[in-house]
């Protein structure tokens, strides 16, 4: 499964998880920054577990450090996907 | 000079519905929030009164608390947080359990799906001191703020400590109360086991057929505010934290002692800290719990309290006839309860309350609400609240 993950579909699902958050749907987009969507760090760890759980990526504290945007949350999860 | 603590808003969330008036006009028309053996929170919707965000941010009884906050605060009339110093503002809410509802919803999934599945949400939701941690991030209350812990006093003794605040100076407002929300299959198996809970689903407190005390869930929050600063800001004033009192009755882990010893020693001792004399109180809202041990000591309590002549004319009934026990809530919505009654005039009446059992002969105010005879000049009287561990926490409460 994780090999079939296209950009898009990452994208969408964060975009999913970031709703589920309570983030305003019309704030969410692919350069909207966590903070502004009142993402903190508590989220992040649950995003990850996301992310973990549907493309088998192990996303660590470190990894996430310096990830402001869902763009920048989507590379990472490309770049580990490989 | 003195520092008064003045009651300037009340909020609750109970079985009889959504908020502190309707908990006081359903209970004293003698309506029952109890269904099926439980007095579940059934009116209560998460989201009408909270974000998407807080509502996944918290447990139930957490929940519970922040929509109790928010009707208080809203009926204290503050807007956007405290209306003084944030700094010289606390918050003090207790519980018995805490979010034990997460707890074993996370235990599960442990259970089944392995540890790296648990939720990082799950200590700050099942932490005991969620509630007050919660209220106090989302109004800016920035003075103390901890979780009061003592089963079935634990939100009489918020209140009792958030008095404290007050008068000692370390607060000039103190948003307090109790949360409960422990209808969950462990804590329900668990109270079952230890043949707490009533088989027959009825609580009938006092009564001669009283087999255990019905589980309930809620909130209840009041704005406590130092009588001369609430004056200086207009506030209208519902009544006044006369006085307040613990003892323990350093006897066994779950049963009272059988006298009432300490719970009587806690209603003296609460008279005394209001200035006030046993004939001073003209109502008595009493823990009674419907279980067979619990209404016998406290009445032998209020009757070494008052003394038997006094005792017998005193009209005493328990709100959880009404609504069930809501634990480390019911001492909280109790004293709601009392203060609404006490400004009415009225003694709500103990639900269900049929055959006299012996030695249990006080006046249970059965079935039907009374019009309380004494309470021309001064509506004052005191809201009881005992707990599994021995702790015995009893408020004065004075209604303007």
């Amino acid at each position: 499964m994780a090999a079939t993950a296209t950009r898009e579909e990452i994208e969408g699902r964060v975009f999913k998880a970031l709703e589920e958050f309570g983030a305003e749907p019309d704030q969410i987009g692919p350069d909207a920054e966590f903070e502004a969507m009142d993402v903190d760090s508590l989220d992040l760890v649950e995003l990850a577990q996301i992310v973990e759980d549907e493309y088998g990526v192990q996303l660590k504290g470190e990894d996430m450090e310096g990830v402001k945007t869902v763009r920048q949350a989507v590379d990472l999860v490309m770049s580990k996907l490989g | 000079m003195t520092r008064t603590a003045v009651i300037t808003g009340v909020g609750a969330v109970t079985p009889l519905g959504v908020g502190a008036r309707t908990l006081h006009e359903r209970w004293s028309a003698g309506v029952s929030g109890i269904e099926d053996g439980f007095g579940r929170a059934s009116e209560f919707e998460p989201t009408d009164h909270l974000s998407v965000k807080e509502a996944r941010r918290s447990d139930r009884f957490t929940q519970l608390a922040l929509a109790a906050s928010k009707e208080a605060l809203e009926d204290a009339g503050w807007e956007d947080g405290p209306p003084g110093d944030p700094d010289r503002t606390a918050c003090i809410i207790g519980t018995g359990i805490g979010g034990i509802g997460t707890l074993e919803s996370q235990h599960i999934v442990m259970r089944d799906q392995g540890e790296q599945k648990i939720s990082p949400l799950s200590i700050p939701l099942l932490m005991a001191n969620a509630a007050s941690g919660v209220v106090a991030m989302k109004y800016d209350l920035r003075g103390q703020s901890f979780g009061t812990v003592s089963a079935c006093a634990a939100g009489a003794h918020a209140i009792g400590m958030a008095e404290r605040l007050i008068r000692y100076g370390d607060a000039d407002r103190v948003v307090t109360g109790g949360s409960e929300a422990a209808i969950t299959p462990l804590a329900t198996a668990a109270f079952g086991r230890m043949d707490a809970l009533s088989d027959s689903g009825i609580s009938r407190p006092f009564d001669r057929r009283r087999d255990g005390f019905v589980m309930g869930e809620g909130a209840g929050v009041l704005v406590l505010e130092e009588e001369e600063a609430a004056k200086e800001r207009g506030a209208r004033i519902l009544g006044y934290l006369r006085g307040y009192a613990s003892t323990s009755d350093a006897h066994h882990l779950t049963a009272p002692e059988p006298s009432g010893r300490g719970a009587a020693k806690a209603i003296e001792l609460a008279l005394k800290d209001a200035g006030l004399k046993p004939e001073d109180i003209v109502y008595v809202n009493a823990h009674g719990t419907s279980t067979p041990l619990n209404d016998r000591a406290e009445t032998n309590a209020v009757k070494t309290a008052f003394g038997d002549e006094l005792a017998g004319k005193l009209p005493v009934s328990s709100t959880k006839s009404a609504i069930g026990h809501l634990l480390g809530a019911a001492g909280a919505v109790e004293s709601i309860a009392t203060l609404l009654a006490l400004r009415d005039r009225i003694a709500p009446p103990t639900l269900n309350y049929e055959e006299p059992d012996d030695g249990l002969d006080l006046d249970y105010v059965p079935n039907e609400a009374r019009p309380l005879q004494n309470g021309e000049v001064r509506a004052i009287g005191i809201s009881n609240a005992f707990g599994f561990g021995g702790h015995n926490a009893v408020l004065c409460l004075e209604a303007s």
